[in-house]
């Protein structure tokens, strides 16, 4: 079934998953994720698949360990089975010759950006990538990355590494380059997309930002991942999960991904072994 | 037709046990605790055996009713579930989801002498009765054809012809999307009202006939129809109605308003009732509105009263109009779920951190019938008033799921976003595809989508076994 073949923690909090799932690694594109189950009469989550191996027939995911379903999903260890893997579901991002384009990933999108970048690389764009977090030790993945970039850049809070600051230092970065952006992509928390795509609009840069939603079935079944873009709803599953990121309702999104904050955590208040 | 039938329910006829309304309001185990074999023999014994009978021509899949009756009153168990299953694979569902008053039952000629059979009761008794046995009786499996027949989504539909065509020798593999084999059968209707073991064990008896089942598989995302076609001699299509309506209102993405799906599915599937023993989180709802008179809202509104809510259904025409099953509605209301009728929500109000607080609703009166033949329901000018909510659910229907319409070339596809599929044989305008269920013809129910797989596995096997005559 999806045996895993690979469960480590990559930073404090941040943990990577190799998992047997064929039938997803054997479809999937740039963008697009896989619902996991942790554990039998558990949640389904939506994870992005951050990378994959066709041969191997497996898929790479990165998650932050915030709740009980992803604190289950990081006691699992090689040879432990997940219940559930299934995808590739949602659409793939948008892949084209758009000239040059920002990838910029915190958290768990440092994970996800990389496919995007990778593909858009192939596509003949000039890929600026920019990750970010609140120190250096936060950081992943530079060397993966390096290698579907043109330019690889640095953003940390306490300055440990590359530029001081934050995601709302996105513009300094943009002026710093001798080139135009033509697009910017974003992956990370909704905090992290809402405030770039803030600051990318009075720049006049597309900016596709990829959601974090809740879902259950992630084939627009259930409908709890609706969203509000350009006034309108859609089902982050089957409408996106990209959307332009400046015309998603943000406010809204923060308090729909809120819904369920005190009861994903109420199950770990317990003594039983996760 | 139908008011005849409701006057007259349960007149002279053995009723069924069910748990105490006192007790049933805290758990989730099922309401109706079934016939004992006597009882069962005593109902099956009021039949008077018609020449021409009225149950069967109103029975969507055409079983020998009145046979497998006089086979309980004989007391000939076996051979009454044999009757019974050689026309409906899924007895113990069947018994217990269909809508009985307005199929077998309201064609009985006891209609409106005595009261109708229990013709639902006595199927139910004869599936649980064979589900009790330590062994079940195996049907005859043809040799094998070596055709190999892919079934798209785990439902009634596709259930019903994964049976069929197993013992006709095929090979057949379904996909399901979701984690469990069963359609509406398991992530919809609640467990008090269709136990997940019985849904089980039926899904247990097909893999053991050599149905292969193929779980967490998104046909349309994980592989294309089109694909499927290379290594099968024939799809069938039976995805359901998997895309949830929203009444046109503004604030339905406040937090704590669902679609019936979304909330249905939480707590059956995912077992939300037991949070936080399983982790699948849940609210706790103070008041909730259900919006809709169906089936599905009587489940969702049964479901939060049991949760603890206050629960009110919101319907826009009156009682005489609301499509659920009488026993539903009787049943929601013996155990305290308020309706509000001629009533429709206009819009949710939310509090300052995006929760719903509250609906706007305005009061309906009925005017002339509409199409459905029902009376339609018109906005009374200036009667808005507003009621206190902290949850809201939609229960007001679904379109057929877009994922295979989507991404299945050749397929033709109706206005409604369903396929398109000739009804005698589910055929669709795309070679080697058959469809049939919700996807073919929007929400209906459970026995009309086995009708539609019945239909379509005996037309599959014609193909498969005459290739050259699509």
């Amino acid at each position: 079934m999806f045996t895993i073949l690979e469960n480590r923690m990559l930073v404090p909090n941040l943990h990577m998953m190799r998992v047997m799932a064929p039938d997803v690694a054997q479809g999937v594109l740039p963008g697009q994720f896989a619902i996991f189950r942790p554990e039998e009469d558990g949640e389904r989550i939506p994870l992005t698949v951050a990378d994959w191996d066709m041969a191997e027939g497996s898929i790479t995911v990165v998650y932050m360990n915030v709740g009980r379903s992803t604190a289950k999903l990081a006691t699992l260890q090689k040879g432990d089975v997940v219940p559930t893997v299934v995808g590739p579901l949602g659409n793939p991002m948008e892949i084209g010759q758009f000239g040059t384009v920002m990838c910029v990933g915190g958290c768990y999108g440092i994970g996800s950006i990389y496919p995007i970048a990778r593909a858009l690389k192939e596509a003949g764009n000039t890929v600026i990538t920019v990750i970010e977090g609140r120190s250096s030790f936060l950081l992943y993945w530079q060397e993966k990355l390096k290698t579907v970039s043109d330019r690889l850049l640095y953003m940390t809070r306490d300055g440990t590494q590359g530029k001081k600051g934050h995601i709302g230092s996105l513009p300094e970065i943009v002026r710093t380059l001798p080139m135009r952006v033509d697009r910017v992509i974003l992956n990370g928390c909704n905090y992290m997309m809402m405030r770039g795509a803030q600051e990318t609009l009075p720049l006049k840069i597309k900016t596709i930002v990829t959601l974090n939603t809740i879902m259950i079935d992630g084939t627009g079944m259930c409908g709890v991942c609706r969203v509000t873009v350009d006034s309108e709803t859609r089902f982050a599953c089957v409408h996106g999960p990209h959307f332009d990121g400046h015309k998603v309702n943000w406010a809204e999104l923060t308090q729909r991904r809120k819904a369920y904050l005190p009861e994903e955590v109420i199950p770990l208040r317990s003594t039983r072994p996760l | 037709m139908e008011n005849a039938v409701r006057k007259t329910l349960d007149l002279n006829r053995r009723p069924m046990p069910k748990q105490a309304v006192e007790v049933r309001i805290h758990n989730f185990d099922e309401v109706a605790l079934g016939y004992t074999a006597e009882m069962a023999m005593e109902e099956a014994n009021r039949c008077i055996q018609c020449k021409k009978p009225g149950c069967v021509e109103k029975c969507p899949v055409e079983i020998d009713i009145p046979g497998f009756i006089k086979a309980i009153a004989e007391g000939d168990f076996q051979r009454g579930v044999q009757i019974l299953k050689s026309k409906n694979s899924l007895p113990s569902v069947c018994g217990r989801v269909c809508p009985q008053e307005e199929q077998c039952e309201g064609g009985c000629a006891l209609l409106k002498k005595a009261g109708q059979i229990a013709i639902g009761r006595l199927e139910r008794f004869l599936g649980d009765w064979e589900a009790a046995q330590s062994e079940r009786m195996m049907p005859e499996i043809a040799p094998s054809t070596g055709k190999k027949v892919a079934i798209v989504g785990g439902g009634p539909a596709g259930l019903t012809v994964a049976g069929d065509l197993v013992k006709l020798g095929h090979e057949v593999v379904i996909f399901e999307a979701l984690h469990k084999i069963g359609g509406v059968l398991v992530y919809g209707i609640p467990e008090f009202r269709l136990p997940k073991r019985i849904v089980e064990h039926e899904v247990e008896y097909l893999r053991s006939l050599g149905v292969k089942m193929v779980a967490d598989y998104v046909v349309g995302k994980t592989r294309a129809v089109d694909s499927l076609l290379e290594e099968y001699d024939a799809v069938f299509v039976g995805t359901g109605a998997g895309l949830p309506w929203f009444s046109e209102m503004p604030g339905n993405n406040l937090n704590g308003v669902y679609s019936a799906n979304e909330y249905l599915t939480r707590f059956n599937l995912m077992k939300g009732y037991r949070f936080p023993l399983v982790p699948t989180p849940v609210k706790e709802h103070i008041r909730v509105a259900v919006i809709g008179g169906g089936n599905v809202a009587m489940d969702c509104a049964r479901t939060a009263l049991r949760m603890g809510a206050e629960t009110t259904v919101l319907y826009r025409r009156s009682r005489e109009e609301m499509p659920a099953r009488l026993e539903e509605i009787e049943n929601a209301e013996e155990e305290g779920v308020h309706f509000r009728y001629l009533t429709l929500p206009t819009r949710c109000i939310g509090d300052e951190y995006g929760w719903v607080k509250a609906l706007e609703c305005i009061r309906m009166e009925l005017g002339e019938p509409d199409a459905s033949g029902r009376r339609s329901p018109i906005p009374i000018k200036g009667s808005e008033f507003i009621l206190p909510f902290d949850a809201v659910i939609h229960a007001i229907g679904n379109s057929p799921n877009p994922l295979i319409p989507q991404t299945t070339s050749g397929l033709e596809i109706g206005k409604r976003g369903n396929i398109v599929a000739d009804p005698a044989t589910g055929k669709t305008s795309k070679p080697r595809v058959w469809a049939g269920g919700d996807v073919v013809t929007g929400a209906a129910t459970v026995i009309l989508a086995m009708g539609a797989g019945r239909k379509a596995a005996r037309s599959i096997h014609e193909y498969l076994m005459n290739p050259s005559d699509w």
